[in-house]
């Protein structure tokens, strides 16, 4: 049996569990809505303008250098698992995948974009 | 029918429902959720060809980052969540004509194909998937070039965005 | 083999016995075990996270030199269920203008998120869940569906404040996911594997700490700002974001994000101690029964946990911008230079004696820190005198 059916298992679980919470929740609770109880809570006073609000594109940096990152990581797992048994030349191109990205952050980190303006 | 097969067609069939939600959808943010599912369907189709590296890689690179990155770029440049223009442009024929001439082309190319009926071969005991990529990785004789070129490569994302998103500003 | 020295595969095999007695055919049975097996640990992990909330009450009053809950049962025990009673019968309410497909599967992933990475753990020799040969991976991808399931919250609530938290929480989330990459390899570097259960066996003679206690430090930092707290907590900043992405939510559904909060700590401070602590194992005493390895992986966990309380209710909250410097600038690279160090350290010493292989990887991680920690030093000098350089200009101005 393929392993992979286990963790679907403990998926099918760990979903059954806070739908089944939730759900003694709705069944337990009062039901008894109004208007004023159903207006957004915010901060505690009525909400101003539009909740959407536009982001900065900070984020969007943060997000793209962790995408990178990520990427790197995913490269250097097999590597890190077979190191062991590989001579010292592995370890010399694992150094140098990696200090060609850290490049890129210092990069990023010269250009002010890692700060949050 | 096995039941690998049939986890196969719920999967494969979820997975191609939420592709087509994901260029449906009218709200953004819902299409990039559609997306999600349409990514995580394919990792499950990973785990069902016994290649439960790629499928872990699936989740942390395609939902943990790209997704991620998806929904900051929607909320970086729209501030109405809500497409209101049509759906479909004057060439919306020409595009339908090419997806069935693709389908037609492929489900002909398949259907004479062998490969269509086998399932996945089992893994012989005591071979390690992620040590044997690591050792293809790092071997001068195998792939250990395109390892250093994909962190070229990775670094000129890495730049071309910072200087784009710098010269914005 | 007797059920003191493998209890879940004697109970299994009894079970299935029973359901084929039934007339049940072997593979249906089979499934239905497994499946009652999964359910019976989660359901566990539910019961121990009910317990969390009065530990982490209690903990936090010791702190602040109170007594916490003492009023229902001995030693107020029975006070998170009281707690939980109150959440099922609170009233469930969806704001207006929320999405409500998305708002009600936030908390659902939220805690599916962190019940999932109890798929890889072994908590004992005999009970691994699965033997999953990624289960390092498997930990960040488990992770990724909480960031996202954040998000969902965040941004179905139809709050300003929510939508904010949420997008910081990400920020966080994200950012620190790097180092924690890194320092997850520096384990599997040593035991040239991704396998939790490998991952301990290879710490039979020395605990991966002593190894890397500077490796251990940064998983220890970047876990505490997955879980958003503090010093990281910001993304729930009370006076500024309200409470971050959970604002909207009431009762149960509120009740998922606080217990899933509660049970992801526990989770990694069961995962740390796996990691860099030996997971079950303590001077061969695993080896006398599984019940007591159990229970020393439960004490470390616990020990993990309470290392983060200790700094949650020690440490003051941190600006965001300070955060993500602190981590893109220091941390991540700290975190790379140590993998690749240990990577070196480890190619070179290979052969070499245990003895010589533990105190060589240990002073490198001490150099490692020590450079670190100069270099930190020199530049937040630099710092602090260019801002006192401006304050100085300022006042004369005056």
């Amino acid at each position: 049996m393929n392993e992979w059916l286990y963790v679907l298992l403990f998926m099918v679980v760990g979903a059954i569990i806070p739908i089944g919470a939730i759900a003694a929740g709705f069944i337990f609770g009062p039901k008894k809505p109004n208007p004023v109880k159903r207006e957004t809570y915010e901060c505690g006073i009525e909400p101003v303008g539009e909740a959407w609000v536009q982001f900065k594109a900070q984020y969007y940096i943060f997000a793209l250098v962790f995408l990178v990152f990520d990427v790197e990581a995913v490269f250097l797992f097999p590597w890190a698992v077979k190191l062991g048994a590989l001579g010292i030349y592995a370890v010399v191109e694992g150094i140098i995948f990696v200090s060609i990205l850290v490049v890129g952050l210092i990069y990023a980190w010269r250009k002010g974009m890692l700060e949050w303006v | 029918m096995t039941t690998e097969q049939i986890i196969f067609l719920i999967v494969a069939g979820a997975t191609l429902a939420s592709g087509l939600l994901v260029v449906t959808s009218r709200n953004l943010i819902h299409a990039a959720l559609w997306l999600v599912a349409t990514l995580f369907g394919v990792a499950i189709v990973y785990t069902l060809l016994n290649a439960g590296f790629m499928a872990v890689v699936q989740v942390v690179v395609y939902i943990g980052a790209i997704a991620i990155l998806f929904i900051f770029a929607v909320m970086l440049t729209r501030k109405d969540m809500r497409d209101s223009g049509a759906q479909l442009n004057s060439n919306w024929w020409a595009g339908a004509l090419m997806a069935v001439l693709t389908f037609g082309g492929l489900f002909a190319m398949l259907r004479t194909w062998g490969g269509m009926s086998k399932t996945a071969a089992e893994i012989p005991a005591g071979f390690d998937q992620i040590a044997e990529l690591g050792a293809q990785l790092t071997s001068p004789e195998a792939y250990v070039l395109p390892f250093e070129v994909a962190s070229v490569l990775l670094l000129a994302a890495m730049v071309g965005a910072v200087y784009l998103a710098f010269n914005k500003k | 083999m007797n059920f003191w020295n493998d209890p879940l595969k004697v109970a299994a095999e009894w079970l299935e016995g029973v359901f084929v007695g039934w007339g049940m055919n072997e593979i249906a049975s089979h499934v239905l075990v497994v499946f009652l097996g999964v359910f019976l640990l989660v359901l566990i992990l539910m019961v121990i996270d009910i317990f969390l909330v009065w530990i982490e009450r209690k903990v936090v009053a010791r702190f602040q030199d109170r007594i916490g809950p003492n009023r229902l049962g001995p030693f107020g025990l029975v006070q998170p269920f009281a707690d939980i009673i109150k959440l099922i019968i609170k009233e469930d309410t969806t704001p207006d203008g929320a999405d409500k497909v998305v708002y009600n599967l936030a908390p659902v992933l939220s805690m599916m998120s962190v019940l999932m990475v109890w798929a890889v753990v072994p908590i004992a020799p005999v009970m691994l869940s699965v033997d999953l040969n990624v289960g390092a991976l498997f930990l960040i991808a488990t992770g990724a569906i909480g960031t996202l399931s954040i998000i969902m919250a965040g941004w179905s609530s139809n709050n300003k404040f929510a939508l904010i938290g949420g997008f910081r929480q990400v920020a966080i989330m994200v950012a620190f996911e790097v180092p924690m990459l890194a320092t997850l390899m520096i384990p599997t570097i040593f035991s040239g594997s991704m396998n939790m259960n490998a991952i301990i066996t290879a710490q039979d003679g020395l605990w991966f700490f002593v190894l890397s206690p500077l490796g251990a430090l940064i998983f220890l930092i970047a876990a505490i700002a997955e879980l958003g707290r503090a010093p990281f907590d910001l993304a729930e900043g009370e006076s500024e974001l309200v409470a971050g992405y959970s604002t909207e939510y009431s009762g149960m559904k509120f009740g998922m994000f606080y217990a899933g909060e509660l049970l992801h700590a526990l989770t990694f401070g069961g995962i740390w101690s796996i990691l860099f602590f030996g997971g079950y194992r303590f001077f061969g005493l695993e080896q006398v029964s599984p019940f007591l390895a159990i229970l020393i992986f439960l004490a470390k966990a616990l020990l993990g946990y309470w290392v983060i309380m200790w700094v949650k209710y020690t440490m003051l909250r941190i600006r965001i911008d300070q955060m993500l410097v602190f981590n893109w600038v220091f941390l991540t690279p700290l975190a790379f230079a140590l993998m690749l160090v240990t990577a070196l350290m480890n190619a070179l010493l290979k052969d070499a004696s245990p003895w010589l292989y533990g105190l060589g990887m240990f002073l490198s991680n001490v150099v490692v820190g020590w450079i670190a920690i100069e270099i930190a030093r020199s530049v937040s000098r630099k710092e602090r005198e260019k801002v006192e350089g401006v304050h100085q200009v300022a006042e004369a101005h005056h």
